[in-house]
């Protein structure tokens, strides 16, 4: 909590690494998440995309929106290219052909390349133990192939390949929990973080970038893909948290640490009801989702305990 | 002074990467490539070689990771058969677009299914399309001297393309044979360290693999082209430095007992010299036969090839691969339309034969030429003829 005393803003570099004119849609949670995450990242760094809205918006030749190095090659495999980008680095420095400098490896990819397509190179890389931070910017679906469901899409939520209908309430499975997958790889850091808490974030990529393996994931709205007002991004990012839906949390070395702990979660309608993924949704199912949420809310407090 | 000795062609390719002192090896076990792998591993383990080793959770990551090591400038190797090389394919791609001048060795493999660990030139032809620079070796020395030029072409500032070699899976990859190799400070001349023009280094930032637009695609599809094609004069220009250097010579079309030849069988890899011994029989016995083989698949050699076989009556080209529902073979396929426009040429007959494992003998060798100029004169109803199998 210190990093939100008041003085902070302007300690925040204005440098910007991820250059303004590039094309994501208004009120992109995403590009708002890249934008901060560069920032905590500096210049010291090469970043490794997964294909997405991120490198497709950013990348179009021949302009680039990056002032950092950066190399897009393919959707799945972004882990290890990170992982030969670390390996690249410390044997050219080993062997004096460049100069010793801590440069930061960083993977960015969507959830689409993370926890269903890159989970194999995910998993690989962190077991191998690379020195390098992932960070996976959560928009809950495939969202730059046109909001096709993912396994990390709410249950409920209404995507294109998940659609509501008259007997359907739209995706039929749980949010997968990749972070504790991540975390399940012993790696020293595991982080949530969301754009709507700037500083939170800043602070959490900035730390993962210290000691890798290290895997922060982003929840990123997106008024495309989630149907709400695109000038609500930032405040759909806080109902999430304070609603219970995507806790901002850290797993240092193991060690589960809630970084907001309400004592009263808001009820998830505050957060679904903007929303027209979910506007179909019965009371029922509302219902169901409101004690799903207490309950693995319980389970991360009780695991931060 | 150099040393030959009796090794396994599979720990040949890793003392041979070795003394290319390669910086990146990312590598993932499959039969029958295994054995360069477990060979690296272990000199990596030994300190023999100075390199990081990634023991990547498959093939695709494999490849992907040697992208990574490559864009930041690491002399980068892995290897391959079969199955690997095409869970790679769609990475394979990336790495020749994005000129980074990754090499590996193939020992060439048959593709399920029926699941087949053995050897046949299936995976090679599934990847041809790739935008890689790829070779074939024949023997033990020719393998070690060709994985050496691979990183001085691919490496080359005016190619940076990835190289493949290719290699018989167990035919050639697991036959210990005698292997002269030369001294570290031979190869220390005859190949500088990689210098990537322009790596990732936060010193210079660099965006690489942007996305094309229509309007752009096109051109960046012909550069690639026009790159590849230039390739060829430097791939020369290379063997031609290593037969001066070390006094064995490589051409993109290899000749045996060819020139006055009427009738000539066209093969690739191993076989090849199986295929010599028929010939030099055949020889004897008055036939005028002849062997030319393709040592440089892609960049293909269109000049060379209709040199080779111009003065031929009969044309034999035996592909280790099926285009099923297609010409027959591809190999086949590609020289009988690089011979299409010239008023003076041979008659192309196509075989197939050697898949999955299947021996040719040197009498089998005999009786595909026999069988060849037997269609050549009679004709046949089909495409291409299949050798030895049982119907």
């Amino acid at each position: 909590m210190e990093k939100y005393a008041v003085y902070v803003p302007k300690l925040v570099t204005k440098k910007e690494n991820f250059a303004p004119g590039h094309r994501a849609c208004i009120g992109c949670g995403e590009a708002l998440a890249v934008r901060l995450a560069c920032k905590a990242l500096g210049q010291s760094v090469i970043i490794a995309n997964a294909t997405g809205c991120m490198e497709i918006v950013s990348s179009p030749l021949p302009y680039t929106s990056w002032r950092v190095p950066w190399i897009h090659t393919l959707f799945e495999n972004t882990a290890a290219v990170a992982s030969g980008i670390e390996a690249g680095l410390k044997m050219l420095m080993k062997k004096g052909r460049i100069a010793q400098k801590d440069i930061k490896v960083v993977a960015m990819a969507g959830d689409g390349g993370t926890s269903d397509i890159g989970l194999q190179a995910l998993s690989g890389a962190l077991e191998r133990g690379h020195d390098f931070l992932y960070l996976c910017f959560d928009n809950e679906a495939y969202m730059n192939t046109g909001i096709q469901r993912s396994s990390s899409t709410p249950y409920g939520a209404s995507t294109t390949t998940s659609p509501a209908g008259k007997v359907s309430i739209g995706q039929v499975s749980w949010k997968k929990n990749m972070p504790a997958i991540a975390a399940a790889h012993d790696i020293p850091y595991v982080a949530t973080a969301c754009p709507s808490y700037p500083f939170d974030l800043m602070a959490k990529v900035a730390k993962g970038a210290q000691r890798g393996p290290a895997y922060v994931q982003i929840l990123s709205p997106c008024p495309t893909g989630w149907r709400h007002a695109a000038d609500l991004t930032v405040r759909m990012g806080r109902l999430a948290v304070e609603t219970g839906m995507f806790p901002l949390y850290e797993v240092e070395n193991g060690a589960y640490k809630l970084t907001f702990d309400f004592p009263k979660l808001r009820p998830v309608t505050d957060y679904m009801k903007l929303q027209g993924r979910f506007r179909h949704l019965s009371e029922d199912i509302i219902t169901e989702i409101q004690q799903r949420v207490n309950k693995e809310y319980a389970k991360l407090k009780e695991k931060a305990s | 002074m150099s040393k030959r000795v009796g090794i396994e062609v599979s720990l040949a390719i890793g003392d041979a990467v070795r003394l290319a002192n390669a910086d990146v090896i990312a590598a993932y076990p499959i039969t029958p490539q295994t054995h360069i792998v477990e060979h690296l591993a272990e000199l990596v383990a030994n300190g023999e070689l100075d390199a990081e080793y990634i023991p990547v959770e498959s093939e695709h990551s494999a490849m992907s990771a040697c992208l990574g090591a490559s864009a930041v400038g690491a002399r980068t190797f892995t290897a391959t058969a079969g199955q690997g090389l095409e869970l790679m394919h769609e990475v394979l791609y990336v790495a020749s677009s994005m000129r980074l001048p990754v090499i590996m060795a193939v020992a060439n493999r048959a593709l399920s299914a029926p699941l087949s660990v053995w050897g046949d030139q299936s995976d090679v032809m599934a990847v041809r399309d790739t935008g890689w620079i790829q070779l074939f070796v024949e023997n033990g020395q020719e393998t070690v001297d060709n994985v050496l030029c691979a990183f001085r072409i691919g490496e080359d500032p005016r190619v940076l393309l990835p190289v493949m070699v290719h290699l018989d899976g167990f035919y050639l990859s697991h036959v210990i044979e005698a292997v002269l190799f030369p001294e570290q400070s031979q190869v220390d001349r005859f190949l500088p360290p990689f210098k990537h023009p322009v790596p990732l280094h936060p010193d210079r930032p660099v965006t690489m693999g942007a996305f094309a637009m229509p309007i752009i695609y096109s051109e960046a599809k012909w550069a690639q082209e026009v790159n590849l094609e230039a390739a060829k004069e430097v791939i020369f220009e290379c063997w031609g430095e290593f037969g001066k250097l070390f006094g064995r010579n490589y051409s993109p079309v290899e000749h045996y007992r060819s020139d006055d030849a009427r009738v000539l069988l066209l093969t690739l890899g191993g076989f090849s010299e199986t295929a010599m011994t028929a010939v030099d029989k055949m020889r004897g016995e008055g036939k005028s036969v002849g062997l030319v083989r393709l040592r440089l698949w892609r960049p293909f050699p269109f000049a060379e090839i209709r040199q080779a076989v111009k003065n031929a009556e009969v044309l034999i080209v035996l592909d280790r691969a099926i285009s099923f529902g297609g010409p027959g073979g591809p190999v086949c396929s590609e020289v009988r339309s690089a011979l299409y426009g010239e008023a003076k040429k041979p008659k192309v007959i196509g075989f197939i034969g050697g898949l999955g494992g299947r021996d040719i003998t040197p009498s089998g060798f005999e009786e595909i030429i026999n069988r060849g100029i037997e269609i050549a004169q009679r004709g046949s109803d089909r495409e291409f003829e299949i050798f030895g199998v049982r119907e």
